[in-house]
């Protein structure tokens, strides 16, 4: 399931054998950047001219993995090739200057580049070249899934469209997304520190904007279509080239991989659903929407997106030491993977060591969530953390999904949960770790964080605790706990969970699509107690979305209230009104 | 034993050049990348940035000939000089450059002229001592190094 990133019939191990073009017009530096980079065991091909490297790119681009350009060239601005490069090619692209100038090295970041590196230049900088090859690989792959999932919206807003039932908007709901709200704003004024005020702005690509962009490609013309022609089309006034252009990349990728996964593609349309006693109350609750959720990590800037019903996400909760985030930056490498759920039934809470199970009633939607162990299964390395990270005694937590799961060929992920389970393990420490995962699809998602200094006990939470979605006419409310773990070993551990959900409006049923990503990593003797009542059961078979939360007294007296109070934060994703995703 | 010797010569008829701030240390990049590939790699890239850079001298006395002066077009000018300086490691050469382009940006054609003499000395002088290491390089050198480079 995993691989280096590459398909090319390359012998070497990666990054032996990276095909580097380097375009500079000083054939001094030409020659010592050939000389630097065949010492690291690349495969180098030297252009004196920018518009010699854009035919060679043009003829073959596939031949090369990645373009290293100066910026001053003069028969073609190196931004300009990197503008083309990004979009014809869309190969990483290092800009290279002996000027260090903020202004310029902006220039180039803004240009689409993915390094900026100084004259002169340094072996050991090449040498390091690869981790943008993997690193657009594994953006590529988000993209992908981010582009889909705005397809299923736009299939959900038809769906809306042709529905005439009414969709549900649940007072009640809405009174406790209130509350919640309230909550978070608590918590926000405990944290000064919020990184979604510090957040840059960026383009939200919101489904009526992508509508437009598309529609202006389709009238363009799609082989004719360039990011200038795109922009005046769609005459949105704050919208840049560099944004269109960006976009229309990702698009075109898109696109591409769309067909070489149609027979694949059964994740958005909700191909499986379960018989689930929600499935007959759902004409009651008129719940015929598809919800998107979006999980911004926050925090890990370099998730840029948000992402879908497809996309693993690691949400990050701020509060963490700083090992945690250490481990959820490093988490960029995860082949993805299918998972099909099918959750028809409250779960039931075991209490178990070391491993909590939900059973559920249907005989093939068995999830054993959280199996604490020493290793990942191999079918599991999306969640790998890279170990030399953590403290050496800490080993990964996984999330065993037990489901009924099918691996797509794209490596892609996903889970299709119809009902939103607790999410898995909880972490606890001698330190607090606490996570909230918002489901949210708000840029600036929010998460609150709870310090419990010198406590035994942290919950984390991971969890879509409510979702607002927000059409013309409807809203869902919906609501899943996730457990809380007790551990009785003092232990340092880190876990991050991406949840994505999607419920599906096609099928005319609620589905949930769930993604789930858990890091964690443990000690050895990290013991995991969940007890019965501790997990929030989730009460399927009611008759709204909100999912009731099931708390043993007894067992909250072992959590503190403040973590407690917690456990009702929520955050809201106005899905579909704040758009998809963010370029 | 005598070659020994010799080669400890050749690194100490190079020292100066250091110490002096003619080189940095890109000067010793270069020597690293040399290798049984390249026996001559240093001497190559050196009379490689000679030759090319000579062209680029030439294009900005010619613009400094231009009156009024195109200071944007004689920074562009000097920006790729001095990264092509920085390839093997001219120290002074690209401190000039520096100045250069700073009296660009004031305006001062003066002060680019005047600048422009010292960097173009500068860019002699460097010439010159490369030329007499590597000569004394190439005599002490193993066999297969021994021939000058095309």
């Amino acid at each position: 399931m995993m691989d280096n990133g590459f398909s090319s019939p390359r012998h070497d191990p990666f990054p032996a054998g990276l095909r580097v073009l380097v375009v500079d017009d000083d054939l001094t530096w030409l020659k010592i950047l050939e000389k630097m980079l065949k010492k690291c065991s690349y495969e180098v091909t030297t252009c004196g001219l920018a518009i010699d490297a854009l035919h060679l790119l043009r003829e073959r681009k596939d031949r090369y993995d990645i373009v290293i350009s100066d910026v001053n060239m003069p028969d073609m601005d190196g931004f300009k090739l990197l503008e083309h490069v990004g979009l014809e090619m869309d190969l990483p692209v290092i800009m290279m200057s002996v000027d260090g100038e903020t202004s310029q090295v902006m220039k180039g970041v803004q240009h689409g580049a993915c390094d900026y590196l100084l004259k002169p230049i340094r072996m050991k900088e090449l040498r390091n070249i690869w981790q943008h090859v993997l690193r657009k690989k594994i953006h590529e792959v988000r993209d992908i899934e981010i582009l889909e999932g705005m397809e299923s919206i736009q299939m959900t807003r038809n769906g809306l469209d042709q529905s005439s039932d009414g969709h549900l908007l649940c007072g009640e709901d809405l009174t406790s997304v209130k509350k919640r709200k309230e909550a978070e704003n608590k918590h926000d004024d405990k944290d000064p520190g919020d990184s979604s005020s510090t957040k840059k702005a960026r383009v939200v690509w919101s489904v009526d904007l992508h509508q437009k962009f598309v529609k202006a490609v389709n009238q363009i013309g799609f082989d004719k279509v360039g990011p200038k022609k795109i922009l005046d089309l769609m005459n949105v006034p704050w919208l840049t080239r560099e944004n269109v252009a960006s976009h229309l990349q990702k698009y075109r990728l898109y696109l591409s991989r769309l067909q070489k996964e149609n027979d694949t593609k059964t994740s958005v349309g909700g191909g499986k659903h379960s018989d689930s006693p929600s499935r007959d109350s759902a004409g009651s609750f008129g719940i015929q929407n598809s919800i998107n959720i979006q999980r911004n990590d926050i925090s890990n800037g370099s998730y840029g997106f948000s992402g879908n019903s497809l996309i693993v996400r690691n949400v990050e909760p701020r509060s963490q030491e700083n090992e945690r985030k250490g481990i959820v930056s490093k988490t960029a490498v995860e082949p993805k993977r299918a998972l099909a759920v099918e959750v028809p039934d409250p779960c039931k809470p075991k209490s178990s060591e070391m491993e909590f199970g939900h059973s559920f009633t249907s005989p093939a939607s068995e999830v054993n969530f959280a199996e604490f162990g020493s290793n990942f299964p191999t079918k599991f390395s999306w969640c790998a953390i890279p170990q030399s990270q953590l403290k050496q005694e800490q080993n990964p937590l996984h999330l065993d999904a037990g489901f009924s799961q099918r691996t797509r060929p794209g490596k892609q992920q996903h889970i299709q949960v119809d009902y939103p389970q607790p999410s898995p393990p909880i972490i606890s420490g001698s330190s607090v770790t606490e996570r909230n995962m918002d489901g949210s699809v708000k840029i600036k998602p929010i998460y609150d964080e709870c310090r419990n200094n010198g406590s035994q006990v942290s919950s984390a939470r991971s969890t879509m605790d409510s979702y607002q979605v927000q059409t013309k006419t409807y809203e869902v409310n919906h609501q899943a706990y996730e457990p809380i773990s007790t551990n009785t070993s003092s232990l340092k551990n880190q876990a991050a969970f991406n949840l994505s959900s999607i419920s599906d409006l096609e099928s005319a049923q609620k589905s949930i699509n769930w993604a789930m990503s858990p890091l964690a990593t443990l000690d050895d003797d990290f013991q995991v107690r969940w007890v019965q009542g501790d997990c929030y059961a989730m009460n399927l078979g009611l008759q709204n979305i909100e999912f009731p939360e099931y708390f043993d007294g007894g067992l909250l007296a072992d959590v503190p209230t403040h973590l407690y109070e917690n456990l009702y934060d929520s955050t809201e994703c106005s899905v579909i009104e704040q758009g998809l995703f963010i370029a | 034993m005598e070659r020994n010797q010799l080669h400890r010569q050749v690194a100490l008829s190079r020292q100066p050049l250091f110490d002096q701030g003619f080189l940095d240390e890109q000067f010793l990049q270069l020597e690293e990348l040399q290798d049984e590939a390249n026996p001559n790699f240093v001497e190559e890239v050196v009379t490689l940035y000679y030759r090319d850079s000579a062209r680029l001298i030439l294009n900005i006395e010619q613009a400094l000939e231009r009156n009024p002066l195109d200071f944007n077009k004689l920074d562009i000018l000097m920006h790729q000089f001095k990264g092509s300086s920085s390839s093997i490691g001219a120290k002074k050469v690209k401190a000039e450059c520096t100045l250069f382009r700073e009296y660009c940006r004031a305006g001062n054609g003066e002060g680019c002229i005047r600048t422009f003499q010292q960097l173009k000395k500068e860019y002699t002088t460097l010439k010159k001592k490369l030329e007499s290491y590597f000569q004394l390089a190439r005599q002490v050198g193993p066999a297969e190094t021994a021939c000058r480079p095309k």
